[in-house]
């Protein structure tokens, strides 16, 4: 009972500041309630959520969200693990190619999509145009013909760096007598890697697929800074989609049902995936 | 099936020469163990055989072909290592079964091969567990498993003992012994520990700062230790030294001079050696005897016992002497006695370090390890 009383306030605080904003974002959602239109208000029953629900956009935007997540996922996870084993080896200038590898992480989400957008993948003064220019390629204008393309490559490039810190520090507790017995077996560097690192990484992957879910299906700086969306929807997401309807619609209850279907979407992925982890972990 | 030759063998690390020139023979189907002090090289001279680490100068040689760019899987030879090693996302089959798989052996060959590894150690019923839901002795079964399924000329054994407790280890000191003679393999076992070292090898090879300091079989390095540092690590508790002068250097042996003013005689050669000479005069504790007319003297400070046997720490002449004794012996500390020993059994070690050779060789120094078991005995008869 003491226990209860000395764990109690801290508990009630976060259990505030987590249930306070749902319950609102709830009752928001059950609103007739726009910013623009103060005199039409009161309950709205379910109709925020029927429109929602039959608005293509958002079945557009949840697509993008999955792909955008997927993809990065897929890219980060591969090339991280690729990159761990590369940055294991000895080599010279081995430390200062780890800081640099590492150092997109630091950088805050705006700053380098402000960097992609407006030094790399600019159709003018871009590194890549110079690049595709320097090999007789037409340069490509980004964020108008590859939207969505543009904001993975973007986010791949920020959570890269994360996924192989990850996956470095685990790579390094491989038991050195492991790698041997596998060389005595007859195991190639191939074989090696498929056979006993990989499976050794098996439970840092899985923990660096759930923190960058989390993480990822909330991307919005990226969207807000390069392509606002657009063109059209093609590079919305759910997050992004719920700030257009909030903020740029003024349609708060609107936003709100977008809001809870985004919560209802992030626990399912949330279940499926602590699941597997959690298996993963046991053995 | 398999001999192994070192020549002249130097490995540097960044600098530091680690193994310092090693000349080695191992014959077929011999037990060979290499036992040191930390650091002395063993495990590293272990590793250069296996491949797993290169050699700066000298030449390995498996069956009289030269290894030294030859890759660890290409040697014929497989190692089971301390830590064990086990793959620990496989099964105990998976496991054993690993290095066929890369051989590309079709599955049921692999199983047949497994199977019959697992008969020999006792490991069938475990087949279908991981790692991780086995005991430690279970591990290292598994270990030598999977080494003998590739079925190799020469095993190497990396310390395989040191992590299982003391009953186990015992255990498996005569199940490593029966297996090297149902394998009829020669096997290369690294260990610090003395008594793996003494019960299990034909041949023990001593190593201190990457030199080799002796070779020969365990009661030869026992009764006739090349110098004072193979003296004192073989035989626990360590061998009392105390300086002596010579009093007289003849054909039968060297005169020496106690602390308490008796002489002995020690058969040892003698050439090369004056009266006046300070030398090292070594006696194991178990070759002390309490004997009231002895002509050492000294007060008992600490007394061990074990049961069976006593060890008595005895100072004497600002010199402390240990004794091991029988278990019944009725000492208190403090109390004073006399003790003596045989001069045969009394070792001398000239200043450099160098042993005086014993004019007689000890009856059991070409003692084969075969002998000492039952089961093989009566085929050497």
């Amino acid at each position: 009972m003491r226990s209860f009383l000395l764990q109690a306030p801290a508990v009630s605080l976060l259990l505030l500041w987590m249930l306070v904003p749902l319950c609102m974002t709830l009752w928001f959602s059950f609103q007739r309630y726009n910013l623009l239109n103060p005199m039409i208000s009161g309950f709205a029953g379910v109709d925020n959520y029927t429109y929602l629900l039959t608005d293509p956009a958002l079945w557009t935007a949840m697509g993008n969200t999955l792909l955008l997540v997927g993809w990065v996922l897929a890219i980060t996870v591969v090339g991280g693990t690729l990159l761990a084993v590369l940055f294991q080896q000895e080599f010279f200038g081995r430390g200062i190619a780890r800081l640099l590898v590492i150092a997109p992480f630091f950088i805050m989400p705006t700053v380098s999509a402000l960097i992609w957008k407006n030094m790399m993948m600019h159709p003018v003064n871009g590194v890549l145009a110079w690049l595709f220019n320097l090999f007789g390629f037409q340069a490509v204008d980004w964020f108008s013909s590859l939207p969505l393309t543009s904001i993975i490559i973007i986010v791949s490039w920020e959570w890269l760096p994360f996924a192989l810190l990850i996956l470095l520090t685990a790579i390094q507790s491989l038991d050195d007598d492991q790698v041997e017995a596998a060389r005595m077996d007859g195991a190639g560097p191939i074989a090696i890697f498929w056979f006993i690192t990989l499976p050794h990484l098996k439970r840092a992957i899985s923990v660096v697929i759930m923190i960058e879910m989390i993480f990822l299906l909330t991307i919005f700086a990226e969207i807000f800074v390069t392509t606002s969306g657009g063109p059209g929807l093609a590079s919305t997401n759910l997050a992004y989609l719920i700030y257009i309807r909030a903020l740029l619609d003024f349609d708060v209850g609107g936003a709100s049902a977008g809001g809870v279907i985004a919560i209802v979407l992030a626990n399912i992925v949330a279940i499926f995936l602590i699941r597997t982890v959690a298996r993963h972990l046991e053995t | 099936m398999a001999t192994l030759e070192l020549n002249n063998i130097v490995k540097d690390f960044a600098g530091t020469q680690v193994i310092k020139g090693v000349d080695l023979e191992v014959k077929d189907r011999e037990f060979v163990v290499f036992v040191g002090p930390s650091g002395c090289g063993k495990s590293t001279l272990l590793r250069m055989i296996a491949g797993l680490e290169s050699v700066s100068s000298g030449d390995i040689l498996i069956d009289g072909q030269r290894m030294n760019e030859v890759g660890p899987a290409e040697r014929g030879l497989s190692m089971v290592f301390q830590s064990y090693a086990l793959y620990p996302h496989m099964t105990v089959e998976d496991n054993m079964g690993f290095s066929l798989r890369l051989a590309k052996v079709p599955k049921a060959e692999r199983r047949e091969k497994v199977l019959e590894a697992a008969r020999i150690l006792q490991l069938e019923n475990l087949l279908e567990r991981k790692p991780k839901a086995l005991s430690g002795g279970q591990r290292q079964r598994v270990a030598i498993g999977r080494a003998i399924v590739r079925n190799p000329s020469i095993f190497l054994f990396d310390e395989p003992l040191s992590n299982l407790d003391a009953a186990l280890r015992v255990q498996m000191r005569i199940e490593l012994a029966r297996l090297h003679e149902e394998l009829d393999a020669t096997m290369i076992y690294v260990t610090h520990d003395q008594i793996e070292a003494m019960t299990m090898a034909d041949k023990i090879v001593v190593l201190q700062g990457g030199i080799v300091e002796q070779v020969g079989s365990p009661m030869e390095l026992y009764h006739h230790p090349r110098n004072r540092f193979v003296a004192g690590f073989i035989g626990s508790p360590k061998m009392n030294f105390i300086d002596v002068e010579v009093r007289d250097a003849r054909s039968e042996g060297v005169s020496v001079r106690l602390p308490g003013g008796g002489e002995y005689a020690v058969p040892v050669d003698a050439s090369g050696c004056q009266t006046g000479d300070i030398l090292s005069l070594g006696i194991r504790p178990e070759h002390l005897v309490l004997d009231d007319a002895g002509p050492l003297e000294g007060e008992i400070t600490v007394i061990e016992r074990l049961g069976g046997v006593t060890s008595l720490y005895v100072q004497c002449h600002d010199e402390e002497w240990i004794l091991v004794t029988d278990g019944e012996v009725a000492h208190r500390v403090r109390d004073s006695v006399r003790f003596g020993f045989v001069p045969t059994r009394a070792h001398l070690f000239a200043e450099d370090g160098l042993a005086l050779s014993h004019l007689e060789r000890h009856p059991l120094v070409d003692v084969e390890r075969r002998q000492n078991r039952a089961s093989t005995a009566a085929d050497a008869s």
